[in-house]
């Protein structure tokens, strides 16, 4: 890891090529004052010697929702899952740069990736509920972490923050596979919400749902975001224009050497200056739709 | 353009006799596989029936099985080779499981490809000298080091013998179901804050659990099944006596059929050949159903994902 001493949280991010900070006057001012839960400075990811993203320097603030867009191969998953350090799964990725959550180093030695991933939930592109029932399935982070007692009472809290407990409060005992998709995505929400992170990371969790199920998950990323951080990777721009205060742009450019993308971050800023007047004409051409 | 006739769709006639020629080629062969197969189970239940009129079946529930002295125990066969097979799964079982889970969520994928081979050698090991090396080695290091009553033949050595032939079988379906879990679940979980033991007990093992359980399914039915290793290290020929006890020689119900067959004393009577295919058909109706039933559970793995 580089250089990870930067006092992030008080120090605007002048000096790093990409404003992250709206000027003074903005319309969105009250917002900027939410402090940052994340900062990523000058962060690459490798898979074996090939680096899949390179330089990502951005700053997450907390109590806001932060979407990810850029074309498919961008490497916004793979940057998403650094925050949790899902990519330690991964045998041969390695991190660059450094990454810290509320000034500590994530990728520091002494940092286990199990306490990190209670704090820091996941939602993943595809509903994955466990074959277990829905009340278990709830049950499962907060079980893990040894919490025994008022179970039921945890997981109702769960499933209401989810939106999901009328549904499915007069069978909490049947399997969670006979869920439909949407109900299922929220069953997911609802079991990261349970074991009380402070950050839920949602990699693509429209992508498989139908529009009315998307426009459910999406109020409710609204509602959470009083309670919770949250970074959305999504390819849908109109849902990123919807649902995210800020926007970070992702592209991909092709290696002169050999024939392979690496994943780069363009542009991060408010989303409404992301749509409405992008600094960089590829975010530009991305965003209207002009993307070659 | 040219009028189209129906000579013209029909095709080449000697390519057609062709394609006709190689399909019933195909057919009969497997028609012939079958057919074999319905005669055996034909002669099987023929002569299981006319053994059953033959003789006095109150016999089969007797003590002794010496089918030359017209005493049939199929219980003290069925006691054996439930006790052998009881043996080998106590070994067999957390072996393979532990083995299965070990190359399905811990090892790097170079060590996964290193071992999962060598450990299908292991099944490709001729049980006759699992069996040999049963009385030679297991039997007396093992068995007789830590049972005093132990002859050198047992059931119990045997069992042990046993249950080594079967380890490769459960670790490699047990593996084959593990590995057939979505990596999303085990995703879901490590997402949630576990660890790898969490995540591979809690998620993955009863995920695959219909896997499992066919796993055990058929290693039961293969540990039934194995006739070398019994007859060798069991040490009972031609006769045996009804016994509960795994440190006493035995006779399951392969071994009883082996060492009937290969009997030093040639003068034979029916009812004792008829008895042989008795034993040959309560042996075949149990691993049929044992197989029948670990196929609905292996079925049901692949429906799942």
């Amino acid at each position: 890891m580089t250089d990870t001493s930067k006092a992030t949280e008080t120090q605007p991010d002048v000096d790093r090529g990409i404003s992250l900070v709206p000027e003074i006057g903005a319309h969105h001012d009250a917002s900027s004052a939410h402090p940052v839960v994340f900062d990523a400075a000058d962060l690459s990811v490798y898979y074996g010697s090939f680096r899949a993203v390179r330089n990502v320097d951005m700053a997450v603030h907390q109590h806001e929702v932060t979407a990810f867009i850029g074309p498919s191969g961008c490497g916004k998953s793979t940057v998403l899952r650094c925050f949790n350090r899902m990519n330690d799964l991964i045998e041969i990725a390695r991190v660059e740069g450094s990454l810290t959550y509320h000034g500590l180093d994530l990728y520091d030695r002494d940092v286990n990736p199990v306490e990190v991933r209670r704090r820091i939930g996941m939602v993943f592109q595809k509903p994955n509920p466990f074959p277990k029932s829905i009340y278990d399935n709830v049950a499962y982070g907060p079980r893990l972490a040894g919490i025994k007692t008022d179970m039921d009472d945890l997981v109702e809290r769960s499933l209401r923050s989810a939106a999901l407990w009328d549904e499915v409060k007069d069978r909490l005992k049947s399997s969670a596979m006979g869920l439909s998709g949407g109900q299922q995505q929220r069953l997911c929400i609802a079991r990261a919400i349970a074991c009380g992170p402070e950050v839920i990371l949602m990699d693509e969790p429209c992508s498989a749902l139908d529009p009315i199920a998307t426009g459910r998950i999406e109020d409710l990323m609204t509602e959470l975001k009083s309670q919770y951080t949250i970074i959305i990777v999504t390819h849908n721009m109109q849902q990123a224009a919807r649902v995210s205060d800020r926007c970070a742009f992702f592209t991909t450019e092709v290696n002169e050497t050999s024939d392979t993308r690496t994943g780069l971050l363009v542009e991060y800023d408010r989303t409404d200056k992301i749509f409405s007047n992008p600094g960089d004409d590829r975010t530009e051409n991305y965003v209207t739709g002009r993307f070659g | 353009m040219a009028a189209i006739t129906i000579d013209d769709l029909r095709g080449n006639p000697r390519r057609l006799r062709k394609e006709a020629v190689v399909k019933n080629v195909f057919r009969s062969a497997a028609g012939l596989s079958i057919l074999i197969s319905i005669g055996i189970v034909l002669a099987l239940i023929g002569r299981t029936w006319s053994f059953v009129g033959e003789v006095d079946l109150g016999t089969l529930w007797g003590d002794n099985w010496a089918p030359r002295s017209d005493q049939f125990s199929l219980k003290a066969l069925l006691t054996s080779t439930a006790v052998v097979t009881g043996i080998a799964m106590i070994i067999a079982t957390p072996l393979g499981l532990g083995s299965a889970i070990y190359l399905s969520e811990y090892a790097k994928p170079g060590v996964r490809r290193t071992l999962k081979p060598i450990l299908e050698v292991l099944a490709g090991i001729p049980s006759v000298v699992i069996g040999f090396f049963c009385v030679s080695f297991i039997s007396p290091n093992l068995v007789q080091r830590f049972f005093d009553s132990a002859g050198t033949f047992s059931l119990a050595a045997a069992g042990v013998g046993v249950g080594i032939l079967t380890i490769p079988l459960i670790a490699s379906v047990s593996e084959d179901a593990m590995r057939s879990v979505p990596r999303e679940l085990r995703e879901a979980s490590y997402g949630l804050g576990a660890r790898k033991i969490t995540t591979s007990v809690k998620v993955v093992l009863p995920a695959a659990v219909s896997g499992l359980v066919a796993a055990f399914i058929l290693a039961v039915s293969r540990a039934i099944g194995e006739t070398m290793v019994v007859l060798l290290a069991a040490g009972s020929a031609n006769a045996s006596q009804f016994s509960t006890n795994p440190f006493d020689e035995g006779l399951t119900m392969t071994a009883a059929i082996a060492s009937q067959v290969r009997g030093s004393d040639a003068a034979v009577s029916q009812s004792v050949v008829d008895s042989l295919y008795f034993v040959g058909f309560t042996l075949f109706a149990i691993t049929l159903i044992l197989n029948v039933v670990a196929e609905r559970f292996v079925r049901r793995v692949r429906q799942a994902y």
